[in-house]
Parts: C-alpha cells; structure tokens; sequence
C-alpha cells in the first residue's frame, strides 16, 4: 500500500524518539540486543530493572496501540528450523557485534560512528545475500 | 524511581514504533532485504524517521556534560573495526534476512506474533548466553590488538 511508507516515517520518529529519550534522559544507548542481552549473560549488574521496566514498555505500547492497526500480522515463518538457526544466529551475532538494528543502526549511524556504519553496512549487506540465495537461487524462504 | 519513569516511556516510544512502522512485519523486512525482487522501501523510511531525532539527540548530548537524570553520558564512539563487529553482524544478518525478525521487533510482537515467535526468542536468548564463550573462541583464532 501506497500509506506503507509514511506510517513507516512515523513509526521511524518515534523510535528515534525513544532513543532520544533514553540517552539524554537515562544517558543510555538504546540497543535492544545489548539490553536483552545484559540481562541474559547478567553483564547488566544493576542496571537489570531499568532494563526490564525499557522492555516492558515495548511489549506494552503495541498492545495499547493495537486499535491504531487492528490485525496487524508477523507473517512469521511456520519452519521451526528456520527459526531457530535464524535466532541463534541473531543471538549470537549481535552480541559478538555489540549491536543490532537499533544499537549500531539507529543510534550509532546517526552520530555517524564509524562502527555503527561498518556495522550496518555488513548486516544489511548479509541479509541482502541470504535473501537472494535462499528465495531466488533455493526457494527455501 | 525518575530513571524507571524515562526507561519505560522510552521503550514505550520505541514499541510503538516498531509496531506502527510495520517492522514486526516480516514480509516488509525481508522485502527490503530482497534487492533481486519486488524490493519494499518501508525500512529505509524507519531507519531515516528514526535517525533524525536521534542525531539532534547526539548534538545535545555533546553539550551536556551528564544525562538530565544525573548519570553519565555515553563516551565518544570507539572507531575500532574487530573481527567480531564483523562476523558478529554478517552472522546476525543471515539470520535477520532468513526469517524477517531482529531482537526489537521481536520483544515487540511478543503480544501478537504467535507461538512460532518463541521458538525464535529462545533461540536468541540461547546465542545470546553464548556470546561470550564464541568471543573467547573468535580471540584465540584471531587475537585482539
């Protein structure tokens, strides 16, 4: 749909908002690899129920929301394989790369880190790959 | 108790986006991921909507010398390019391009994506708890500077 993109600007808005918020208020980077992640290999210390109050507002909004976008859909895949390889290799990749969409995309392009960008550049660039392999070359996804 | 009150609007802020944008939408994550077919845009108009507020967010942060909360603010962005930023993110973009789904977008669909969604949590949360030891590996194959 033609409307695809501008809710896409607004959704991106307050997103950004939201890390403004967090880093200026909390002095925090908003990642959301590195705040599930802290909270998994206990890295976070302290800082666990600031954590869990942040993820706890993001799995709340959508529900709040949900009358904005009623039926919303995942479109997740049915191949329990898949997803599990694919988590996994989002789980552990992100925390070897200290970042993820939002952490080194969203955070770390716009203060034009050099990481952030590298970062970036290499995930959209991988999944780019596994895309035009496994739908155009296999036709598995 | 402040803090609690910032963390929650912000990550209420960043859910309602991921939602609103469509980014818990895998076919629209993987359609921008599909360069060779019917590419969809949506992404990049998220990643540009979302940038903006958060480089004006950074140049007042330059200004300051704490958070408004007290606490410090992060330190300058480290420039160093390491094995690990990136296998860390060629590996995590194999799986963002195999089913659609990033750890944001995950937490925020939790309500709505259905059981399939855990099986993909666990495994992250799972690889998560592994990091550590496969950076310990990573060292030992190419030692740090």
């Amino acid at each position: 749909m033609d409307i695809d993109w501008v809710w896409g600007l607004f959704g991106g808005l307050l997103i950004g908002m939201g890390g403004a918020v967090f880093l200026l208020f909390n002095g925090r980077i908003m990642g959301a690899s590195g705040i599930i992640g802290g909270l998994v290999d206990r890295s976070a210390g302290r800082s666990w129920p600031e954590r869990v109050v942040f993820l706890a507002g993001v799995v709340l909004l959508p529900v709040l929301l949900w009358p904005l976008k009623p039926g919303t859909d995942t479109h997740i895949t049915g191949n329990i394989a898949l997803l599990l390889i694919a988590g996994l290799l989002v789980g552990v990749g992100t925390r070897l790369a200290n970042g993820c969409t939002s952490g080194h995309g969203v955070c770390g392009m716009s203060r034009l880190s050099v990481r952030g960008i590298v970062a970036s550049l290499s995930y959209i660039g991988a999944g780019a790959i596994t895309v035009a392999l496994l739908r155009h070359l296999l036709g598995v996804i | 108790m402040q803090r609690f009150v910032f963390a929650f609007i912000a990550g209420g802020l960043f859910g309602a986006g991921l939602f609103l944008s469509g980014m818990t939408d895998t076919d629209k994550v993987q359609g921008f991921l599909d360069f060779f077919g019917a590419w969809d845009p949506t992404l990049a108009f998220v990643m540009g909507g979302a940038m903006l507020p958060m480089a004006i967010a950074w140049r007042i942060a330059k200004r300051r010398e704490s958070a408004v909360l007290g606490n410090a603010l992060p330190g300058p962005a480290s420039a160093r390019i390491d094995g690990s930023l990136i296998a860390g993110s060629v590996m995590f973009g194999a799986g963002w391009g195999l089913v659609g789904i990033c750890p944001g977008p995950a937490i925020a669909s939790l309500s709505y994506g259905g059981p399939m969604l855990f099986f993909f949590i666990a495994a992250m949360l799972g690889g998560m708890a592994l990091a550590p030891k496969v950076r310990e590996r990573l060292d030992k194959w190419v030692p740090a500077e």
